[in-house]
């Protein structure tokens, strides 16, 4: 099953490859891996998508927490919550396919972000979900290059 | 008040209560060894850095408290790796100092640079580089504060050589508190309640005991549970000691070496009491065979641990020590618990194990004339009425002193549990020796592992440590040996030493004593004499060479397919 895992961890040297030692020397699979600062500098946000049975994520979790820098682990797919990434992509677009290009863009919300005579770099944010589809799309098309973000996740405020 | 860097350091250990370090210099320590050198700690040269942490682990253990080591950087720093590594696998309390390049040149490959914190994160509970002098003292209190709360362990500060002569602000301690670690000491009361009534429920209760008893220094209140409710004890490696070993309730050891009884014991109960140890590989084997009919309680103060091999039906994420008392009182203020009655309900219980320990004791073949290294543990055991401090190398030689040495008493059983590190044994006798002066100190040892750290006879020698290395000689390899036997069709493939120091002449070489027995008969009077002799003492004992080790559960295999003696 596929989780996605949120940590909060101190902004210090070495604290990603803590984390991703951990994943290394224990042999648990990282899918994707996003991390920034949040609004205290000190503290980072780390958004990790592995998989694994519930026994592997349950170990992940808590040796995650075991860390000393790590402040707070959740899986936020335990409840309701949202992901986004974003990729751009560099697809070949020649007279013939220019128009289609851009109509695949505007579909899937995406965004022109670089123009030249023969491609378009296009922007585009969502789920997985979404990013796999525009990727099969413009494949046959002609993608030159391609950038993702990893997946980074919020969980849902309460409704109620 | 204004210090240097070293000085600040020198404070810290004080403040700590550190007397005694383990260490090595070298140019990136130099200004601290000079400070050292102005302080009352004791610092122990040894002749290897490795044997600078075993010698540290072995001091924290027995003294109860955190084991100090000082190194230089580069291969100082590296050669540390293995004694910290195992200090990890067996959590013990560590701060290991390491030298480094000055901040500026770090990243350049210096002369003697290596990146240590990088190597061992996966090796230690926490570790720094000290990259700026200002956070230096703030730095090494918590680094204290982690290595003996909690879970135990190793924690190593690497030093650059600018920050160590920096001038920084020396400020008074106040109590650590770290946001983002903060261990569970007590358990949760619903928790134990609900394991107290499994425990009443149980027919077939049996405790297994692993390091977190000593670590948590809880073996009086194991005693007490283990007496009123009257349930067998069995215990592992790290575990020994942790609950007496002569008492009818123990069952010794459990796993690849353990007794027939305790195995059998483990795959018949239908309760399994799990206090501070983890399901390493080495008791568990087979999974799912392991304790198949049993429902399990798991009590470790490490979340981790837990659910992380076997699945665990009742787990308390606790201290030992306060796990048990609140256990023990549980019982204490339960008005319709009564000894007698739960003395009756389990006895036929333990019939079975004493038919067991009768019908499989643990035991070896005499063969005339020739040693037996059972029989030197035995007299070992028996000369020393059984409170020596005994260390052990890794192999035969540390499963026999497991088997035959019977521990009454936590941190007198030093050994590299986890790891099993040949060479532990020697370094870790010194340290025990340095932390307790007029103990015996015996370290019952391989002809293999203890060339792997024997220069640290000129350490033994150089501090006046009068400790007994009890040198089971097969000249062999022999647990390797013995596996190569059983399961590759005895192709010995690299386990003969076909070079072998004389290890008398090598003693003597270092001016201490050694001493040979080559027959059954020379075994007690050459311990006696050893025992007697206030200097370091190698006892060569030529052993059988191609003797086993048994019981022995074969790798994966469940415990109890055991092959007996
Ligand atoms: C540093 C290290 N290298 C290799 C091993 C693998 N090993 C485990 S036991 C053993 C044999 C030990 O021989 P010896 O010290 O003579 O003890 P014996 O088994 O004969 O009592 C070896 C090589 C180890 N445990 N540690």
């Amino acid at each position: 099953m596929k989780h996605t895992i949120s940590v909060l961890l101190q902004n210090k040297p070495g604290v990603l490859s803590r984390v991703t030692g951990l994943f290394s020397g224990r042999g648990f699979n990282i899918e994707s891996l996003c991390v920034a600062e949040t609004l205290d500098p000190g503290v980072s946000c780390l958004t990790l998508v592995t998989r694994g049975p519930d026994p592997i994520i349950e170990q992940i979790t808590k040796q995650l927490h075991k860390l000393i820098d790590v402040i707070k682990v959740v899986d936020i797919s335990e409840s309701d919550y949202v992901e986004r990434e974003m990729v751009l992509i560099r697809v070949k677009a020649e007279a013939n396919t220019r128009a289609e290009v851009l109509r695949v863009i505007d579909i899937f919300r995406g965004k022109v972000v670089d123009v030249s005579p023969k491609s378009y770099a296009v922007e585009i944010t969502g789920p997985r979900s979404k990013i796999k589809a525009v990727i099969d799309i413009l494949k046959p098309i002609g993608i030159q290059e391609i950038v993702r973000t990893g997946t980074i996740a919020m969980a849902r405020a309460k409704k109620f | 008040m204004k210090v240097t860097g070293a000085q600040a350091i020198i404070k810290c250990l004080k403040e700590q209560g550190v007397e005694v370090i383990f260490g090595f210099p070298g140019g990136a320590v130099i200004d601290l060894y000079d400070e050292l050198e102005k302080s009352d700690i004791t610092h122990v040269l040894v002749r290897h850095e490795q044997a600078a942490v075993h010698a540290a682990d072995a001091y924290g253990r027995v003294k109860g408290d955190v084991g100090v080591a000082l190194v230089t950087s580069g291969p100082g720093a590296t050669n540390t790796v293995t004694g910290i590594a195992s200090a990890y696998m067996d959590s013990i309390p560590l701060v290991v100092f390491t030298g480094q390049v000055p901040t500026a040149l770090i990243g350049n490959d210096a002369f003697q640079e290596v990146d240590i914190v990088g190597i061992t994160r996966p090796c230690t509970k926490h570790n720094y580089l000290v990259k700026d002098a200002n956070e230096l003292v703030s730095i090494i209190r918590e680094a204290f504060y982690i290595a003996r709360t909690g879970r135990p362990g190793p924690v190593l500060i690497d030093l650059p050589k600018d920050v160590v002569n920096s001038k920084i602000n020396f400020e008074e301690p106040t109590p650590i508190k770290m946001q983002t670690y903060r261990p569970t000491y007590e358990p949760h009361p619903g928790q134990i309640a609900k394991a107290c009534k499994e425990i009443l429920k149980a027919k077939k209760p049996v405790v297994y005991a692993g390091g977190g008893v000593i670590a948590s220094n809880s073996n009086e209140d194991l005693t007490e549970l283990a007496t009123k409710l009257n349930m067998p004890v069995t215990m592992t490696l790290m575990g020994l000691g942790g609950f007496p070993g002569t008492h009818k309730l123990s069952m010794g050891m459990l796993g690849m070496h353990g007794t027939y009884y305790a195995n059998m014991a483990v795959s018949q109960c239908d309760l399994l009491i799990a206090i501070g140890a983890r399901f390493d590989d080495r008791v568990t084997g087979k999974i799912a065979a392991f304790a198949p009919y049993a429902k399990i309680i798991h009590v470790d103060i490490d979340p981790t641990s837990i659910s992380k091999n076997v699945k665990v039906d009742i787990p308390i994420v606790a201290d030992c020590k306060h796990a048990l008392i609140a256990m023990n009182r549980w019982f204490d203020v339960q008005e319709d618990f009564k000894e007698k009655e739960q003395e009756e309900k389990t006895s036929p219980w333990i019939d079975e194990i004493n038919d067991w320990k009768r019908k499989h004791p643990l035991g070896y073949v005499e063969e005339g004339d020739i040693i037996k290294p059972q029989y030197v543990v035995q007299k070992l055991h028996e000369l020393t009425n059984g409170d020596a401090i005994i260390s052990t190398e890794v192999g035969q030689n540390q499963m026999w002193a497991a088997q035959f040495y019977h521990f009454n008493l936590p941190r007198h059983f030093l050994t590299s549990g986890g790891l099993g590190v040949m060479g532990y044994g020697f370094p870790a006798a010194i340290g025990a020796q340095m932390a307790a002066p007029g103990r015996t100190i015996i370290d019952i040892a391989g002809d293999g592992s203890l060339q792997m750290n024997i220069q640290e006879l000129a350490t033994a020698r150089q501090y006046k440590c009068p400790v007994k290395v009890a040198i089971l000689n097969n000249n062999f390899l022999g647990m390797v040996r013995q596996w190569q036997e059983l399961f590759y069709d005895k192709r010995y493939a690299a386990t003969g030493l076909e070079v072998a120091p004389d290890f008398v002449k090598v003693a003597q070489a270092y001016g201490a004593v050694g001493l040979r027995a080559t027959k059954v008969s020379e075994v007690v009077p050459v311990i006696k004499e050893a025992l007697a002799t206030d200097n370091t003492v190698f006892m060569d004992f030529v052993i059988a060479r191609e003797e086993g080790v048994y019981p022995m559960v074969p790798a994966g295999k469940a415990t109890t397919e055991m092959l007996l003696v």
